[in-house]
């Protein structure tokens, strides 16, 4: 490049680069610095203030070999998994049915979102009741007659986590819905059209010619899921405390225990760098896949 | 009226080590004590500071228990935002804060009370010294190791209201025959962990205590009498199983309403025995280290003083802290808040048979040391999560028995 010739290019639309220089500033000192000192960290064997003592490998030693550890991994598997598929799907049959021209729809939609505007802590103790065999859902079942009836999955180590699950799509549910209602009202109106003259059935254009063309839209929930997964921890708080025993214990959970409780920042540095590397596990692909997609076009 | 108000002035400033020319201070004092009888007895505590001293008293309750509450404390000090003064345990809790030069040097405040002859038990003062120094100013002293007793629970099932572990087991059958608990137990880590220790010292002895946790030996961590002791822990499982509780005050409630016969708790539950207007000895019994060896863990509370560099908030620090040790301070606190004195040199009036029954262990010298005195809190919670899994789950107690000696002994 010739510096008489054009100018230099890092220079070029200046104002707008001032501009972004304090987000940029800010994501690699707090994003990515501060994550490098948590990794650095994590190899050392530092308590209650941080320092450099490195000890190689021993905390992710015995990060692994914890039960509780072990115990949240498996945990924040099933609610994933369950919490990915069951909000995506609920979330695209309410958008369906909402897409239908009902009346009243404005007010179906504010229901729906409604929980969303809740934040995990009132979410948890909503479900507390709920869920509490002595004034909530077991009660109420059982004042109707049915005296044998049992459902007290806050205080069964094996339905915990459906109690979790349950209450995180309650939440969540909502903002999927209306960001898949906002897909459907995107579709455009010929391709009913065209579907209706070929006489297909709704539920079959719905489910091979819509559903394939909301992929963006699908891309934009699965991302907004994730994360909220990921940091699955103030609803565990809430809700069960991480009971009964370890049942519903999270790896955020862990983290925050062991860096601030139990004042071992090691042992919470080293949980926190395997959820960074979780993470990275899964965007990493994702980005590099969609930069050698956009090359090709 | 002035010739008084000079005469305190004079004795404060005899008192205190430092002139007692500067301004008055603003001393912010954090602290997690928010239930009823623990917020009436910090109002005794600010009172005498303010009368005594002229400083004024800023009240920095944080809700929620001290595990929420220590980390918001720790933070600030780290964080460059001391507070006046913090509660923390005896123990360890602060003492990587004291190492790094963050808390205020007491030993002068303290040769000048002759805190060495009034502290009893004397390692109380021992837990706040630090290389011959003294940090922090012993506030009260909390046993976890009794047994609370319904007795309308025992008398509804027709059986001998139980003195003891074994009394209880045998009665545990009529008990739930009648529809009641045996055991109340909160599922929460630190309570299935203080039941645990309570069985440890109570059923194995202060000296098996002693060697499993102080001094990690060997021998007795894989003893019978440890095997033994997690064998009656599994019983206590199953004494507990159906009672679906959690929070301590729920379970101290069962016990109250009679619906569950015994909790193994620490005496703060005696707050909520009086809070229900209910009698040591006719509604409820106490039993020190499950009504085995009746040894006492001296744990409780003592206050901090961050280091600044504002001369007059020094001043007030070193104030409050002679305040915390004086008798009219000590009386008051402890009697609103049900806790024992830490001054062995002063009576308490009309305490409750339970009350009387800590003070005369206290007196014989029959105590043990907090685990926060001699185990890190990392290994406390390591322990917290071992025995909060098993009580959520069916593990063995050959299997819990084994992971907890692995956790003691990777000690540092």
């Amino acid at each position: 490049m010739a510096h008489s010739g054009p100018p230099i290019r890092l220079f070029q639309n200046w104002p707008a680069k001032l501009a972004a220089t304090p987000m940029i500033l800010t994501a690699l000192v707090v994003f990515i610095g501060c994550s490098l000192w948590t990794v650095v960290y994590s190899f050392t064997n530092s308590r209650l203030l941080p320092r450099l003592d490195f000890v190689g490998l021993a905390q992710y030693e015995r990060l692994w070999s914890t039960p509780r550890w072990q115990v949240s991994i498996e945990n924040l598997a099933i609610y994933g998994v369950l919490s990915l598929v069951l909000t995506l799907a609920i979330g695209f049959l309410l958008a369906v049915l909402l897409d239908q021209k009902i009346r009243f729809e404005d007010g179906f939609r504010t229901i729906i979102l409604f929980p969303y505007a809740l934040s995990f802590i009132v979410t948890g103790v909503v479900w507390q009741w709920i869920l509490n065999p002595d004034f909530g859902l077991q009660h109420i079942i059982r004042g109707m007659g049915f005296s044998g009836f049992t459902f007290d999955p806050l205080n069964n180590p094996d339905l915990v986590i459906l109690a979790l699950l349950a209450a995180g799509i309650w939440q969540g549910a909502g903002l999927t819905t209306v960001i898949m209602l906002a897909g459907l009202r995107g579709i455009d109106e010929d391709v009913w059209k065209a579907s209706r003259v070929d006489g297909i059935p709704a539920w079959k254009t719905y489910l091979f010619i819509i559903l394939p063309m909301m992929k963006p839209v699908f891309a934009t929930c699965i991302v907004l899921i994730s994360a909220g997964i990921i940091k699955l921890y103030d609803l565990v708080v809430a809700l069960t405390r991480g009971g009964p025993g370890i049942a519903s214990e999270v790896p955020a959970k862990y983290v925050y225990d062991y860096m601030f409780g139990n004042q071992n920042l090691g042992q919470g540095f080293a949980a926190s760098t395997m959820m960074l590397a979780a993470v990275l596990a899964i965007i990493v692909p994702f980005a590099i896949f969609r930069m050698g997609r956009k090359r090709h076009v | 009226m002035q010739n008084i108000s000079m005469r305190r002035l004079l004795a404060g400033a005899a008192l205190t080590i430092l002139p007692f020319g500067a301004m008055a201070a603003d001393l912010e004092v954090t602290h997690w004590w928010t239930s009823g009888g623990e917020a009436a007895a910090v109002q005794e505590l600010a009172r005498i500071f303010e009368e005594q001293t002229g400083h004024s008293w800023v009240d920095g309750a944080i809700a929620g228990s001290g595990s929420t509450a220590r980390p918001i404390m720790v933070s600030r000090i780290i964080g460059g935002d001391p507070m006046g003064a913090t509660q923390f345990n005896h123990g360890l809790q602060a003492q990587e804060l004291v190492e790094a030069g963050l808390m205020q040097d007491l030993t002068e405040v303290a040769e000048a009370n002759g805190w060495r002859d009034s502290i009893n038990p004397v390692s109380l003062l021992d837990a706040c010294t630090f290389e011959g120094r003294v940090y922090c100013a012993p506030l009260n002293i909390h046993s976890p190791q009794w047994m609370w007793t319904s007795l309308a629970a025992f008398e509804k099932a027709g059986v001998e209201p139980a003195t003891n572990w074994e009394e209880l087991k045998a009665a545990a059958p009529a008990l739930r025959e009648a529809g009641i608990l045996p055991l109340a137990q909160g599922m929460q880590g630190w309570q299935t962990a203080l039941l645990l220790y309570a069985m440890i010292s109570g059923i194995g002895g202060a000296d098996f205590y002693n060697q499993v946790f102080a001094e990690r030996n060997e021998d007795a961590l894989n003893s019978d009498t440890l095997k033994n002791i997690f064998a009656e822990y599994a019983i206590a499982r199953d004494l507990a199983s159906g009672g679906n509780l959690s929070d301590w005050n729920m379970a101290t409630n069962r016990i109250i309403e009679g619906t569950a016969a015994a909790q193994v708790m620490g005496d703060w539950a005696q707050g909520e025995f009086a809070l229900a207007g209910k009698t040591a000895g006719t509604d409820y019994g106490c039993h020190i280290g499950l009504g085995g060896e009746p040894v006492i863990a001296t744990g409780g509370d003592a206050i901090y003083f961050p280091v600044n560099d504002d001369e007059a908030m020094t001043e007030a620090q070193r104030a409050l802290a002679q305040v915390i040790l004086s008798e009219e301070a000590q009386v008051a606190f402890n009697a609103a808040k049900g806790s024992l004195p830490v001054r062995g040199d002063i009576d308490l009036a009309e305490v409750n048979e339970c009350t009387q029954a800590g003070l005369e262990t206290l007196k014989a010298g029959n105590t043990i040391p907090t685990i926060d005195l001699v185990m890190s809190s990392d290994s406390r919670g390591q322990i917290e999560d071992l025995t909060a899994e098993f009580f959520g789950s069916s593990l063995g107690a050959e299997d819990a028995h084994a992971r907890f000696v692995q956790i003691v002994q990777s000690e540092m």
